[in-house]
């Protein structure tokens, strides 16, 4: 299980390294406008192939870029019920305070748990590799996060249960 | 062998360097354009000129008519001139609708190019008749974004790279003002905005920078697809590729008629030889050679330190290898010119300006021969 996890996120890694390479960009159809390219899809030329890395069916990630942005949406794995629910809703807890992640995305792409959009902003103002090792970190962390809270609400269950059944 | 200034945390977005190397203009990524002057080894800012609406894409200093012209995000370009010791702005009606993106003087400096994400160049001249700066413009086949621009040694013909992934030279002769062209390695026939030649390298990368070698016979670009491209029209317009695995590059400017110097992405310059007897063209030696440091094992006190402080165990270190922290986004000729270059600068969106002086890197890096 472990042994496929660190090639997996070699790969996101190297292949974010090279699709983060972005610059500032003036549209070219709305005057005076700087829109993420990846986002408002106004010319087909500025926008590269988009990548999709799977460690298994459930789990993969979509990096989609262009000439000033790129998307990174993340599938989380989800093996039962009460991971799916657990990943919803701490999803749901993180993407609605977006903007204390800097570079989260309010909504994810559809078929993912939840996406990021680096723009050339994120890249000016932060270093191009911390932001890499950020994004390679919260894929680590967010397994063993979810893994951590179903054993905590399986032992609170187990514990309630017991004190519940006690009364019979 | 390099000096680094540093003008602070925002990104140098584009620079240029005044004919005395006294003095530099730059834009911190914002509306503003400083004006810096060498003192005692340190940039001193003198002047902030504050015209622009938006952030300014473009700088070019004339170096002998001393007059700086820059252009923005705001579909403007201004030409500056030294009068009792302030810039004064000139504004010149470029007539786009979109951004300008890069400006550069022609090498008599009687005119100046702009490209703009309004699919266009526009080449403007000054009209004493009107007492102002007149703009004409060459559209086709342009497609996309001009990104990049760079004029031939005579004067007339200009190399542009766009984000339609090709490298085009068309003409820029404008008969108002000068005399016929005589004809040259890209062709006879120049009137204003004929395409002399475009190169595509197959690869589909957007076009970052293009340079004109010193004699004016081959052009050089770089593109999105980590390529660098040579075309030569000396040996009928053939053109010579390379890739290899490193990341895309943002700049590129020959340093003597055979050799180049990228960089970009990858915060390290890279300087290439191009050979026109084979044909041949190759990466010699990247020019910023890390110094090891000694500190091979940290003790156990600073790893618990790291710990606790940084939650790493301080083996990731926080620093690239590379002088620039972050990418490079130009790179220009310093000092001397571009068939016999003594030192480049590069500006990086790390706030860092740095110079290398190729003669001392040259005695240094034991691979590096630059031919």
């Amino acid at each position: 299980m472990a042994a496929t996890l660190k090639p997996y996120l070699n790969c996101v890694k190297e292949t974010l390294t090279a699709a983060m390479c972005v610059q500032n960009f003036d549209s070219q159809v709305v005057e005076r406008h700087n829109k993420p390219e990846v986002e408002v899809k106004s010319s087909k030329e500025l926008l590269l192939t988009p990548v999709v890395i799977s460690r298994n069916e459930k789990e993969k990630v979509l990096i989609e870029s262009s000439v000033n942005s790129i998307r990174i949406s993340i599938a989380v794995k989800q093996a039962d019920e009460i991971e799916k629910i657990l990943c919803h809703k701490f999803m749901r807890f993180m993407m609605q305070r977006a903007e204390n992640f800097v570079v989260l995305r309010r909504k994810p792409v559809e078929g993912y748990d939840i996406s990021f959009l680096v723009t050339n902003v994120h890249a000016e103002q932060m270093f191009k590799h911390k932001l890499v090792d950020f994004i390679i970190h919260f894929m680590e962390e967010i397994d063993k996060e979810i893994n951590e809270m179903k054993l905590a609400v399986n032992s609170r269950a187990r514990i309630s249960a017991e004190e519940f059944l006690k009364n019979f | 062998m390099s000096e680094k200034h540093n003008f602070g945390i925002k990104p140098v977005t584009c620079h240029a360097v005044s004919g005395d190397k006294n003095g530099m203009a730059l834009s911190l990524n914002d509306h503003e354009v400083k004006i810096y002057k060498k003192s005692g080894g340190k940039w001193q800012e003198t002047e902030t000129l504050d015209e622009h609406g938006q952030r300014v894409s473009g700088i070019d200093w004339a170096p002998k008519s001393n007059r700086i012209v820059t252009c923005g995000a705001d579909r403007n370009a201004y030409v500056w001139t030294l009068q009792d010791g302030k810039w004064k702005p000139h504004l010149v009606i470029l007539r786009i609708n979109r951004a300008a993106t890069c400006v550069q003087w022609s090498p008599q400096e009687n005119k100046f190019a702009v490209g703009s994400s309004a699919r266009l160049i526009s080449v403007s001249y000054y009209e004493d008749e009107h007492n102002w700066w007149v703009s004409k413009h060459i559209k086709k086949p342009i497609r996309s974004t001009v990104t990049c621009l760079d004029w031939h040694p005579n004067n007339v013909l200009i190399a542009a790279g766009s984000t339609d992934f090709k490298a085009r030279v068309f003409s820029g002769y404008i008969k108002e003002i000068e005399s016929k062209p005589s004809s040259n390695s890209w062709g006879t026939k120049m009137t204003f905005a004929t395409l002399m030649a475009e190169f595509s390298n197959g690869g589909g990368g957007w076009v970052h920078s293009v340079s004109f070698s010193p004699s004016g016979e081959k052009i050089a670009w770089v593109g999105h697809d980590s390529s660098v491209s040579v075309a030569d029209s000396a040996q009928g317009n053939r053109l010579v590729v390379v890739k290899d695995s490193f990341l895309p590059f943002m700049g590129i400017t020959w340093v003597t008629e055979n050799s180049m110097v990228a960089a970009g992405y990858d915060c390290n310059p890279m300087l290439f030889t191009y050979n026109s007897g084979q044909g041949s063209l190759a990466l010699v030696s990247k020019l910023d050679i890390p110094q090891e440091k000694a500190a091979g094992t940290i003790s156990a006190m600073n790893r618990f330190k790291d710990l606790d402080k940084k939650a790493s165990s301080g083996d990731t270190s926080a620093e690239l290898k590379t002088q620039h922290q972050n990418t490079i986004t130009q790179v220009s000729v310093f000092e001397g010119s571009k068939d016999k270059c003594k030192r480049i600068a590069t500006a990086g969106v790390d706030g860092n300006i740095i110079l290398w002086d190729l003669g001392s890197l040259e005695r240094s890096i034991q691979a590096l021969k630059i031919s």
